[in-house]
């Protein structure tokens, strides 16, 4: 986004005449898209001229293919294991022992692997991919929700004890977890809520980061004028809330939802220590019963399960993050950028 | 809606009026903050009053459980296993926090420099670590480092070497390895979201002053860099002290005993209330490892990050 906008910016100055005939001209929508080829096309251009003049400019640089590559490294090493979890995918069990880690096995038994993972124990995987959506769905959504009205709260009210909510909460961040999940489970055990949902909803209803990010967001993107207007035009405050403060907080939304749903999705500890009984288990502790039955006696390893469950267990997020980017992206640069 | 007995906007004016005449609150904010601050009190304040309470106590077999005052707190202060496992997320911290941050600051520049081809490629797979939960991240990273059949094992047949990353002197260098993999794309995001919105007119007025490339990063973008260092550097060694999942879940993985049950503060306090059934004094020491990464935290940098969020 940002970045659409700087490309936009800075190649403005060089095309003047032409990119001003195409503004006035063609307003559509559609037209958006020949625009930016049209900024693309002006930005080689000016890239091209400044090589041959010696003179770069810094907002709009030459591109380095030595730093590219050694970039590339990087990024290398961030998806290596996706890689080896795909490859391996593939392999039957026997394969997966035998045959080198980053190579493909004798066949191919991705779909072979995937119709185990959920056949296998009478489908319990099946089982963990609803509980983990339900734990998602509720305890995440929750989260968020608390979060925008919490942050909303203290971004656009000076309310008695507004100081006290920040300190306690930057406090209770660093806590460790185990500080709280030691007494939290021995209060829900008194409770008689270990061992069901609630054991693992309640506590992933706090997102201290989330109300951090909804709080920064809130006091950017929602302008106080705006919400003393709708005042006096007689709105009480929670429909000034719905009505003008939540579609404008929108994009702060997706990308605090997104960050409680990796939140929740992909906790560990709170599982291990709340839920004994296997049939509420979410996918992450499921999946490393599954690696532990192999250093169990008599146990049978099936590590080929383990790494296709694991690549199920990470697609619905990835594919989240790949099409909720430029979401995510702008809402966390308002989260980054507090001056 | 309004609360009897306080004035509306309408009749004071603008909130900063309100707050400056001092007579009276605005407690309007709390009807948004409640639900928070309820579940919070439900789930972090009586969990943590509650910690307190019972790290007073003992489990006795004759008598039950008896009040001790501190004598789970000195038999802590007392304890090798205890101060051993401190030690260690210690050095874990001071190794790879600044390793990882390095990396993170260093990508992030590169993205902002706009000298990458396909940097939108270079932003989203260096941030998708992110998107993988510890137990898979560890899983993979655990078959790859097996010496039996994972990548290490079959890099060990064909090349006839001996690697082991499991060998207990380099265990921990593995597993700042895989944090490492997890988290640095997290933080370069935090970076390269503040280095996103310096203006651009910046830039340009700095070359036509005559700035090179380096002058321009040192002078305008580090120092853009430091409010954002301060709660990257504050999460990671939160994140570090509480180092769990990652050697809980190689545990099995690794041959032989290296992973203790007592490898990190929060192994030992796991395993001392639910396999060691100590919950007291596991309890007594959670307070002492929150305090100790509070008072870090808080000395490394909570203050500025306190200001910039005035």
């Amino acid at each position: 986004m940002s970045e659409m906008n700087r490309e936009a910016t800075t190649s403005m100055p060089m095309t003047n005449g032409r990119a001003a005939t195409n503004t006035t001209a063609r307003r559509s929508t559609t037209n958006r898209r020949a625009r930016a080829r049209q900024t693309a096309h002006d930005e080689r251009l000016e890239r091209r001229r400044a090589g041959k003049s010696g003179f770069s400019n810094p907002a709009n640089p030459r591109r380095s293919m030595m730093l590219t590559l050694i970039c590339g490294l990087f990024v290398a090493y961030c998806l290596f294991p996706f890689v080896y979890l795909l490859v391996n995918a593939t392999k039957t069990q026997a394969d997966f022992t035998s045959t080198f880690g980053l190579g493909f096995g004798h066949g191919f038994a991705l779909w072979d692997n995937l119709q185990t993972v959920f056949t296998y124990q009478d489908g319990i995987f099946g089982r963990w991919l609803v509980n983990t959506l339900l734990y998602v769905v509720v305890g995440a959504g929750g989260a968020t929700l608390l979060a925008i009205m919490g942050g909303y709260a203290l971004a656009k009210f000076r309310f008695p004890g507004r100081n006290a909510v920040f300190v306690v909460v930057i406090g209770a961040i660093s806590v460790p977890g185990i500080a709280l999940a030691v007494p939290q489970f021995l209060l829900f055990a008194k409770l008689g809520l270990t061992n069901t949902p609630w054991a693992m909803i309640i506590p992933s209803l706090i997102s201290p980061f989330g109300l951090y990010l909804m709080w920064i967001f809130s006091d950017q993107a929602v302008p106080t004028e705006l919400l003393e207007a709708a005042r006096v035009d007689g709105a009480g405050e929670f429909r000034t809330f719905w009505q003008v403060s939540l579609p404008l907080l929108a994009p702060g939304i997706v990308t605090t939802s997104l960050f409680t749903i990796v939140a929740t999705w992909n906790n560990y500890f709170l599982p291990l220590i709340m839920l004994k009984d296997s049939s509420w288990y979410p996918l992450t502790i499921g999946l490393n019963q599954w690696k532990d039955q192999a250093s169990t006696a008599g146990g049978q390893a099936i590590q080929n399960l383990v790494i296709t469950g694991s690549l199920v267990t990470i697609i619905p997020l990835v594919i989240a993050f790949l099409l909720l980017q430029r979401y995510w992206q702008s809402g966390l640069a308002a989260g980054a950028v507090k001056e | 809606m309004a609360v009897p007995g306080i004035p509306t906007v309408r009749e004071t004016g603008s909130l900063q009026k309100m707050k400056r005449g001092g007579r009276s609150w605005d407690w309007r904010g709390w009807k948004f903050m409640l639900p928070f601050a309820l579940v919070f009190i439900f789930v972090f304040i009586v969990p943590i009053v509650y910690a307190i309470w019972i790290s007073f106590y003992q489990k006795r077999m004759v008598g039950g459980t008896v009040f001790v005052g501190l004598a789970n707190y000195i038999r802590l202060m007392q304890d090798a296993q205890f101060w051993d496992s401190v030690r260690r997320v210690a050095l874990f911290t001071v190794v790879q926090v600044p390793i990882m941050l390095f990396l993170a600051a260093a990508m992030a520049l590169a993205l902002d420099s706009m000298k990458l081809h396909g940097s939108r490629f270079f932003r989203i797979s260096t941030f998708l670590p992110y998107a993988v939960p510890a137990v898979v991240s560890t899983l993979i990273w655990g078959f790859v480092y097996g010496a039996k059949y994972g990548l290490v094992g079959s890099i060990n047949n064909v090349f006839g070497s001996d690697l082991n990353v499991l060998a207990p002197s380099v265990l921990l260098a593995a597993i700042g390895n895989i944090v490492t993999w997890e988290f640095t794309g997290y933080n370069m995001l935090i970076f390269y979201s503040s280095l996103s919105t310096i203006p651009h007119s910046l830039y340009e007025a700095a070359s036509i002053d005559g700035a090179s490339e380096w002058q321009i990063v040192r002078r305008i973008k580090l120092p853009e860099l430091r409010g954002s260092l301060a709660i990257t550097v504050i999460f990671s060694i939160i994140g570090s002290f509480q180092l769990f999942n990652e050697p809980s879940i190689l545990q099995n993985m690794v041959p032989g005993n290296s992973v203790t049950t007592y490898y990190t503060p929060n192994m030992y306090a796991y395993n001392l209330s639910f396999s060691g059934n100590q919950s007291n004094y596991a309890a007594a020491l959670a307070i002492v490892m929150a305090i100790i990464t509070m008072s870090i935290a808080y000395v490394v940098q909570l203050r500025s990050m306190r200001e910039q969020m005035k």
